[in-house]
């Protein structure tokens, strides 16, 4: 059974945006698009750099050092430089609240 | 039996490696020999002058795993030399150690070469201590010689010698930059993103002299240090000496193999060199800029990125022109610089403030963004970057007054 972990308010986080969530010593990606909710891992499988600091468009996360993008609901690597794909994590929003499975 | 074609690729960096990953990925199904002297696996440099410093434990940063090679089928042979290249008979000699030099024939050839650190004609320059980084190996080394108590001068302002300084005082060491130039970053960088560059450095203890250089490196005696002497007069007792005053493409393989050469390996707008079948790419290449009014060689990742490519396609049958991706970036402390597109002699400036730093917009006489640069806490420059690299690959035609007005969001400048 998975555990869910509360992260923020849904609204903590903007419309097309991501924020970083650190929990049991590991750090996630939490995104929102419109009222939907995904997370990943929070390193870019290509350079350990922090995804939260990317930007997020049409369901991609773009890694801040090198482009390497993802897709937010999959996890799939899109590309050169990034040729591992993302791990993710269920997500979803209950009573207001972002809640992942890590 | 008649032999696959194999495409041979001189030099195992970021572009050699890239383009015989990227040769698999579109299907090329002949041989790929990927050759590099280096006893590593093919590596990402830009690390080396900053993780590898800071945390000299870390692994090296792969341009992909060294599994990978095998599974694609690409025959890496590393701490192998190429001797030299036929371009009439098709075929390149290889020396692995002492074993009988190896002729291999090649359909197509990419050379790959990179560059070495340029160093100083001075007195005393061959002293052990006095260091460039362009190799891991360098870096290894140089890691060694950092921490509490060691003192390091680094010679040059550019992007090298800023990241050493920052990791050296990172490491705890003190530092003392010179610069022979009037500025930081002078041959990059905007004069106000440079100058943010240096106060922060100064404001990090960076000793920064500019307008000064070295007349010649002198072994002192009792204290295991080395005395640089300065054109001003001034001498610097330190552990440790970094030059970082930019690369020198390596084109002694080209050169003597009759190619055309000027500073790097010439080549067409398809990365074609002046011989058949052989084309070049990453930091030896030297391609006609998308001006049309000249060549460039252009030293940086995303360059070397993306010339690899090209390169592979091209060498598949394609015959693609290469746009370069005018792209770079440098990290310092736990800020960012990025640069993209043109910022030299813009029209109009627009700056817009980041928390903890600045994004200027270049743009020319119709309001078209040409160009972006950047300095900030990498948090925070960072998407805003993105955006910004985006606006200026579309040069997008956007009001200065939107573009620097902080309470518009930058990505809805997207869309607008």
């Amino acid at each position: 059974m998975s555990n869910w972990i509360d992260v923020c308010a849904l609204d903590d986080i903007d419309d097309e945006d991501v924020m970083r969530f650190d929990h049991a010593g590991k750090t996630y990606a939490v995104y929102r698009v419109g009222e939907a909710v995904y997370a990943t891992d929070g390193l870019c499988t290509h350079e350990q750099v922090h995804l939260c600091d990317g930007l997020v468009m049409d369901h991609v996360i773009e890694c801040p050092k090198h482009n390497g993008r993802f897709d937010i609901r999959t996890g799939k690597a899109l590309g050169a430089p990034a040729c591992i794909h993302l791990a993710t994590h269920p997500a979803k929003v209950e009573g207001g609240r972002i809640c992942i499975a890590c | 039996m008649a032999q696959l074609p194999c495409i041979v690729i001189v030099g195992a960096g970021q572009a050699g490696a890239r383009a015989a990953l990227t040769l698999r990925e579109r299907g090329w199904a002949g041989r790929v020999l990927l050759v590099g002297e280096e006893a590593h696996a093919p590596y990402e440099r830009p690390p080396l002058s900053k993780r590898s410093l800071l945390t000299p434990e870390a692994a090296a940063t792969l341009v992909a795993e060294v599994s990978r090679y095998a599974q694609d089928g690409i025959e890496l042979q590393l701490q192998t030399r190429v001797l030299s290249i036929d371009t009439a008979a098709r075929c390149v000699t290889l020396a692995h150690g002492d074993d009988a030099p190896e002729i291999v024939h090649y359909s197509k050839l990419l050379l790959a070469t990179g560059g070495k650190a340029r160093r100083l004609d001075l007195p005393g320059a061959d002293d052990a201590r006095v260091m460039t980084l362009r190799h891991a190996n360098d870096a290894t080394r140089l890691a060694t010689r950092l921490g509490p108590g060691s003192t390091v001068a680094v010679l040059g302002g550019g992007f090298i010698g800023l990241e050493v300084a920052a990791s050296a005082r990172q490491r705890g060491s003190e530092v003392v930059l010179l610069e022979a130039g009037p500025r930081l970053l002078g041959r990059a960088v905007p004069a106000d993103i440079a100058g943010l560059v240096h106060a922060l450095h100064a404001a990090r203890g960076v000793d920064i002299r500019l307008l000064d250089s070295v007349s010649a490196f002198e072994p002192a005696s009792a204290s295991g240090r080395i005395t640089v002497r300065c054109a001003s007069g001034t001498t610097i007792a330190v552990d440790t000496v970094v030059i970082g005053i930019g690369m020198v493409p390596e084109v002694s393989l080209a050169t003597a193999a009759g190619l055309q050469v000027r500073r790097g390996i010439v080549v067409d707008s398809t990365l074609r060199t002046s011989a058949d079948d052989v084309y070049a790419a990453g930091d030896v290449c030297e391609f006609p800029n998308h001006e049309g009014t000249g060549t460039t060689v252009m030293e940086s990742w995303a360059n070397a990125e993306a010339q690899a490519v090209v390169a592979a396609r091209n060498m598949m049958g394609d015959a693609e022109a290469y746009r370069p991706d005018l792209w770079m970036w440098s990290d310092q402390y736990d800020h960012g610089l990025q640069m993209a597109g043109r910022c030299i002699e813009p029209s109009h400036v627009v700056t817009r403030v980041l928390p903890g730093g600045q994004l200027a917009f270049y743009l020319d006489a119709e309001e078209r963004i040409v160009g972006a640069a950047g300095f900030a806490p990498t948090a925070s420059l960072a998407r805003a970057f993105t955006v910004a690299r985006r606006l200026v690959a579309t040069q997008e035609r956007r009001r200065p007054a939107e573009l620097g007005d902080p309470e518009r969001a930058l990505k809805s400048l997207l869309a607008a």
